[in-house]
């Protein structure tokens, strides 16, 4: 072992240079030479939120408001079926678990049942079952009334596409916000995790990522209320105008300046406005080419400008061009925003909606409107900021805990073992440099339990020392010679030192897998340095000890 | 560069650990008990984790008189207000419970921001919902059995099934006294800890498998010594090390407790305990499990294959 071929003693050196090129990076920054960071390309650990300061935040899919808005969906489509075959019906009705509906006359129903099959909404099974299908719905009949329940599985296949289709949608938006390097992405089964770093208020960040952004334009009803609390005429629906809900929102929040929002049975109270909701134009990304903010040329508020696709722009100029002279409604997330007369057919497939934003709405709007609506709405499961002032001490604090450590433990290893104490102290400092620089290339993100997991690193890491050191020892005093004790200690100590630190492997791989964001953090700085530390025992030190052997010829061992 | 070592232990100790056991055995027994009792009967503090609510960390601008503190945040309307004093005066933890609905919740962080004025400063804030918190305690359960199971796989593969056995006893014993060490003093049980047990299961393991790694050597070597003996023998033998790295790894948490701020010293104590406890179990439950369980002498063939490695 005293021999190292030329190759393998460049392979060790040259992996500790390049340990130490990528973890410097990390000195850069207190150095005040970051510069040189970039003109070498390297970049430093990624700081995670609780030490950079920032918010984490977890968004469910609302499971009541996606009910609804599927029964809502499926009471459209069967209003749809049902007119185009000319079948009267009455008492189309959510139940508690779907939508039921009643024929006029039971005898249509060999009729309507085909049609109405159509409408059970087939759905991929997700990642268990990829390719098998599962209906949305059930449809039972009897004499005349249907009944479509929601099934159990086809619902969480719904869950899983609105969840998909949710996160495409708040990545549109964070990146149309643009000055943010927040990430999206999914967490679990069921969940989006979005981090906002840095200093940035996160409540506009949320605001912008939980607005539903679901535009229609709706012709007006020929009747509208003319007492509170009626009830509107079937195939309208009622909607409080923006100015009420503004007024009122600011009532609200002079008595209580922590509310957002006005709640749904406080939006009810208000003057309503009843708009049809047969032959409503809806708009949301799918259908628009550009939405962006802007101003009114004639009063000068701001307002937010769109432009329709073809179909968009076709379905929008038919309906204007229908209704001249009538007045229709802009519904944005269940609010009339406004409600002018169409004076001439838009067919030219651009608009505006304009009335009572600030300039901070129209932008996020234009940014809402560009990636369009989110298939529900998204509710906050979890939510953690960590203020930047919390997360400087944090690495302060890591910093010195670190540097105690490693003092501590330097001294300690000096201690019992002397000269051999010196060997592994290089070799611990050489496996923070190397712990450092992996974590530094690869990109993982240092978090504050990672620090600790580094800490933590340093004092096992000199447990793969102790054990060569004590065997060496122990071959010396059982008589073998310097050199066939340094031999031996080496090799019974690797499969020792190879076996533990397996089980710990382990360990920090379920806690990989199972930990989310900081303890994460703390798995990977476990993992990592474990993998170096193997290496600075038997590459490092090893290469050391042979160049002394071959040099000094030891004849007895001080240990 | 030549000064006398330092040893902190003799060397050839013949401490008889096989004949201690027995009260080793005793002791680990009435604790695992206790221990038992008080996690069923007293329960663990379990933080916003797992059993959801708000946390918020403020910072005030002078020295906080906590009574009245108390008295303004217990009339918000969020029920009972959990406050906790940490480093200087200046910075405290406020706790509520998860109120009904998830909007509220999330109204909670505001609700004692403006309930505390101007004065103070948020530095952090964590609220977990109620769907959350059931899962991080499912996946934290799931975690550390999914780890025994690995490990006793593992070690079943690499020595033979008393050893796993042994080894997977000792752990289930670490993490029992860990549990009833936490309940016993009431410190907050969070995520952090649910890493520091899994740790401490890595630690000990990492622990019991050089005594076991020794004791398979001299299993081959010393073929006519008494199993008894040379599991002492072989305890005996690696004592310098076990105590040596307990120490070393002892040195770099006690930097952690005493340097690494308040947020991780949840997870430092834990793992401090660990370090005694897992070298404990080492020695005097995974060890004598061997006698109990009759290790086999002879060397099967598999595991001189393995040896060879």
């Amino acid at each position: 072992m005293f021999h190292y071929p030329r190759w393998k003693t460049l392979l060790i050196l040259g992996t500790v240079f390049l340990g130490i090129l990528f973890a410097a990076p990390n000195a850069f920054e207190p150095l005040g030479i970051h510069v040189l960071a970039q003109k070498l390309g390297l970049k430093p650990m990624t700081l995670g939120l609780d030490l950079q300061g920032g918010a984490n935040i977890l968004m469910e899919v609302d499971k009541k408001d996606l009910t609804e808005k599927v029964q809502q969906q499926l009471m459209g489509d069967i209003r749809a079926t049902l007119r185009e075959q000319k079948i009267g019906y009455t008492n189309l009705s959510k139940t508690s678990d779907g939508v039921s509906v009643t024929l006029n006359k039971p005898e249509d129903a060999p009729k309507v049942t085909p049609e109405l099959n159509k409408l059970l909404q087939p759905l991929d099974s997700g990642i268990l079952s990829a390719g098998v299908a599962v209906n949305l719905f059930s449809l039972t009949q009897n004499n005349g009334q249907y009944v479509f329940a929601i099934q159990a599985k086809g619902f969480e296949a719904k869950m899983q596409t609105s969840l998909k289709q949710a996160i495409r949608v708040l990545e549109n938006r964070i990146n149309g916000l643009g000055t943010t390097e927040s990430a999206i992405q999914q967490q679990g089964a069921n969940r989006i995790s979005i981090q906002i770093p840095g200093l940035q208020d996160p409540d506009r960040v949320k605001n912008l990522l939980g607005s539903t952004a679901k535009l229609t334009f709706q012709l007006l009803c020929h009747d509208q209320p003319s007492t509170a609390n009626a009830l509107p005429p079937p195939d309208c629906a009622a909607y409080p105008r923006k100015e009420d809900v503004d007024a009122a929102l600011a009532a609200k929040m002079k008595a209580d300046p922590t509310v957002k929002e006005l709640s749904d049975s406080e939006k009810k109270a208000l003057p309503q406005m009843w708009v049809q909701t047969a032959g409503l134009s809806t708009v949301d990304g799918a259908d628009l080419t550009d939405a962006q903010p802007g101003f009114d040329s004639q009063t000068n508020t701001p307002e937010v400008t769109f432009k329709f696709n073809q179909k968009g722009a076709l379905r929008f100029g038919k309906l204007t061009a229908e209704n001249v002279g009538k007045p229709f409604a802009i519904v944005l997330d269940g609010i009339v925003e406004s409600d002018p007369v169409i004076n001439t057919p838009i067919l030219g497939g651009s608009g505006q909606i304009s009335g009572h934003f600030t300039i901070e709405q129209t932008n996020d709007l234009a940014i809402t409107l560009r990636s369009g609506a989110l298939p529900a709405k998204l509710v906050i499961a979890e939510e953690a900021t960590v203020g930047p002032s919390l997360g400087a001490d944090s690495i302060r604090a890591g910093v010195y805990a670190a540097i105690a450590g490693l003092i501590f433990v330097m001294i300690f290893i000096l201690l019992p073992y002397g000269f051999f104490g010196v060997i592994a102290d290089f070799a611990l400092i050489i496996n923070l440099i190397l712990l450092i620089g992996v974590m530094s290339l690869f990109g993982f993100t240092l978090t504050l339990p990672g620090i600790a997991g580094i800490v933590l690193t340093l004092g096992m890491a000199v447990d793969s020392n102790v054990l060569i050191y004590e065997r060496i020892r122990e071959e010396w005093r059982h008589g073998k010679t310097a050199l066939s004790a340094i031999e031996t200690g080496f090799t019974a100590a690797l499969r020792t030192v190879t076996d533990a630190n397996v089980t710990t492997i382990i360990a920090a791989v379920i806690l990989f897998s199972m930990g989310t964001g900081p303890v994460r953090g703390f798995a990977i700085t476990l993992g990592v340095g474990i993998i170096t530390t193997l290496f600075t025992a038997f590459a490092l030190t090893r290469l050391i000890m042979a160049y002394w052997v071959r040099r000094y010829k030891p004849k007895e061992i001080n240990l | 560069m030549r000064w006398k070592p330092i040893r902190l232990i003799p060397d050839d100790t013949k401490y008889p650990f096989m004949r201690l056991s027995r009260f080793g055995f005793f002791l680990s027994g009435i604790l695992c008990a206790l221990s038992i009792a008080l996690f069923i009967f007293k329960g663990l503090n379990y933080g916003i984790d797992f059993k959801g609510g708000t946390e918020i960390q403020v910072r005030g601008t002078q020295t906080i008189q906590m009574d009245d503190l108390r008295k303004e945040l217990d009339s918000i309307g969020l029920g009972k207000v959990e406050l906790q004093q940490m480093g200087t005066g200046n910075d405290v933890l406020i706790k509520v419970a998860a109120q009904a609905g998830d909007a509220e919740g999330q109204n909670s962080q505001k609700k004692i921001m403006e309930a505390l004025g101007p004065n103070f400063e948020k530095r952090a804030a964590n609220t977990v919902g109620g769907s959350v918190s059931s899962e991080y305690t499912q996946n934290a359960t799931g975690a550390v059995m999914l780890s025994i199971l690995f490990v006793l796989v593992f070690l079943s593969f690499r020595f033979e099934w008393q050893f796993a056995l042994g080894a997977v006893l000792s752990l289930l014993h670490d993490v029992t006294l860990s549990l009833g060490l936490f309940s016993l003093i009431g410190l907050e049980f969070n995520l952090s800890v649910v890493a520091a047990i899994l740790t401490i299961i890595g630690y000990s393991l990492n622990d019991t498998v050089v005594v076991f790694d020794r004791i398979r050597e001299y299993l081959r070597r010393y073929k006519a010594m008494g199993l008894a003996d040379l599991i002492d023998f072989s305890i005996n033998s690696v004592l310098p090390r076990t105590i040596l790295t307990s120490l070393a790894t002892l040195m770099a948490l006690l930097a952690l407790f005493f340097f690494g701020g308040e947020v991780i010293r949840g997870f430092t104590s834990a793992m401090i305990w660990g370090v005694f406890v897992g070298t404990y179990s080492s020695i005097f439950i995974a060890a004598p499990v061997l006698i109990m369980l009759g290790t086999k002498r002879e060397v099967s063939a598999t595991q001189a294959k393995a040896s060879k490695g």
